[in-house]
């Protein structure tokens, strides 16, 4: 039960900075609606329904990598990411901390998404949704480890996309082919599978990625 | 407690620390002093298992949750207050009675009355009173501290010569400091970098 308080303190910790400081929430809302607002207008009418589904992907990964790239900024600068660290709490319980903050943002960025989508593009399918809730696991998991690996590097901001963009890559087949699909469960299965296993994965490696 | 041999760190091309030999028993006092970039920081840094020598071995006999470690960042949330963060770390290191041990050390520390203001508002002498409120919270039996006096003013110079009286020979201490004088008679070792 120590890790779960240990995971509570921390995921807390995240949301009361994020609402002191409002640096990330309203960005990524911003960015992501602005993105479907200009999709909107680039596209010409009469696209198909995998295009459109596409952008909404699109959009997705970049607001989330908009949070990701400020998810350490608070600990990189007064290097509490090394109190932290020395702290007797296991340390994959730091990345599941971050990465339940992350989820949040990422998930309150969509519920505004998802309603602007509808409205510019097409009525929001279930499979779209399960899909989407599925992804943001997986964004966040991978996301928040890559995170930390950038966030010790002196070109975060770029590295951080190189890292991100490839490793997501599934989660933009699994989101479009669950939406568009006949056969969506497929898909959602298959989503499902890449969060458990980049899950465990993100979990498991945390300690060698914030430790020398 | 800690025991280095032929300990070395380098940073890139650099080499900071070249070939290190000591020893601190369990209640030993280290003193560490050198001139700026000699690597008193980065000799704590390793101690506290922040940083690998690069050579040599080192072997600290302190688990995490013994150890208090004061860097030159106070190693707090800006955007929290001074409560806050010691409520964060005190979790985090399963402090028992932890309210009444936050209580008990920013009043100590002078911080008691500021306790409901962010950290982004103090001044480098407060943040580095909560950097000692947070190291010396968990009660941890070896106190890794680097420059601890950096910023603090006479009162809360005064309030670290005790806290650090009353450790020594208790705890193990690793100091590293431009001010030797102020701890130079508790000392039972000392090491010099060039």
């Amino acid at each position: 039960m120590t890790y779960f308080s240990d995971v509570a303190a921390l995921a807390r910790k995240d949301l009361l900075l994020e609402l002191r400081s409002r640096d990330t929430l309203p960005a990524m809302l911003l960015f992501v609606v602005s993105t479907l607002v200009v999709f909107h207008f680039a596209l010409p009418t009469g696209t198909s329904a995998t295009a459109e589904v596409g952008l909404l992907w699109v959009a997705i990964l970049f607001t989330a990598l908009l949070g990701l790239v400020r998810a350490f900024v608070a600990e990189r600068e007064q290097r509490v990411l090394d109190g932290l660290v020395l702290s007797p709490c296991d340390r994959s319980a730091i990345w599941l901390g971050k990465g339940i903050a992350v989820l949040a943002f990422l998930a309150a960025a969509e519920l505004v998404a998802l309603p602007a989508y509808a409205l510019f593009f097409a009525p929001v399918s279930w499979e779209l949704v399960a899909a989407v809730a599925l992804a943001d696991v997986g964004l966040a998991a991978v996301g928040t480890l890559l995170a930390a690996m950038a966030a010790a590097g002196r070109a975060r901001e770029l590295l951080l996309p190189l890292l991100f963009l490839p490793l997501v890559i599934p989660v933009v087949v699994g989101g479009i082919g669950a939406s568009v699909s006949d056969d969506p469960g497929r898909y959602l299965a298959f989503l499902g599978l890449y969060d458990a296993v980049f899950a465990i994965l993100s979990w498991a490696s945390f300690e060698y990625v914030v430790t020398e | 407690m800690i025991r280095a041999a032929g300990l070395s760190r380098d940073f890139g091309p650099k080499r900071v620390l070249r070939g290190l030999d000591f020893e601190v028993p369990r209640g030993g006092f280290l003193l560490v002093t050198g001139p700026n970039g000699s690597g008193k920081s980065t000799l704590l840094a390793l101690c506290a298992g922040l940083l690998a020598p690069t050579a040599g071995e080192l072997e600290v006999a302190a688990e995490r949750r013994e150890v208090g470690y004061v860097a030159h960042e106070p190693l707090v949330y800006r955007e929290l207050t001074a409560l806050e963060n010691l409520d964060l770390y005190g979790r985090l290191y399963r402090v028992g009675e932890r309210r009444e041990r936050i209580g008990m050390l920013l009043e100590r520390f002078g911080l008691w009355d500021a306790r409901h203001e962010r950290v982004s508002s103090f001044s480098r002498g407060m943040a580095q009173r909560l950097a000692l409120c947070r190291a010396f919270l968990h009660d941890p039996r070896l106190l890794l501290l680097d420059e601890p006096y950096a910023a603090l003013d006479d009162a809360g110079g005064r309030v670290l010569d005790e806290e650090i009286a009353a450790l020594a020979r208790e705890r193990t201490l690793v100091v590293a400091t431009h001010e030797p004088a102020r701890v130079e008679r508790l000392a039972t070792a000392k090491l010099a970098l060039a």
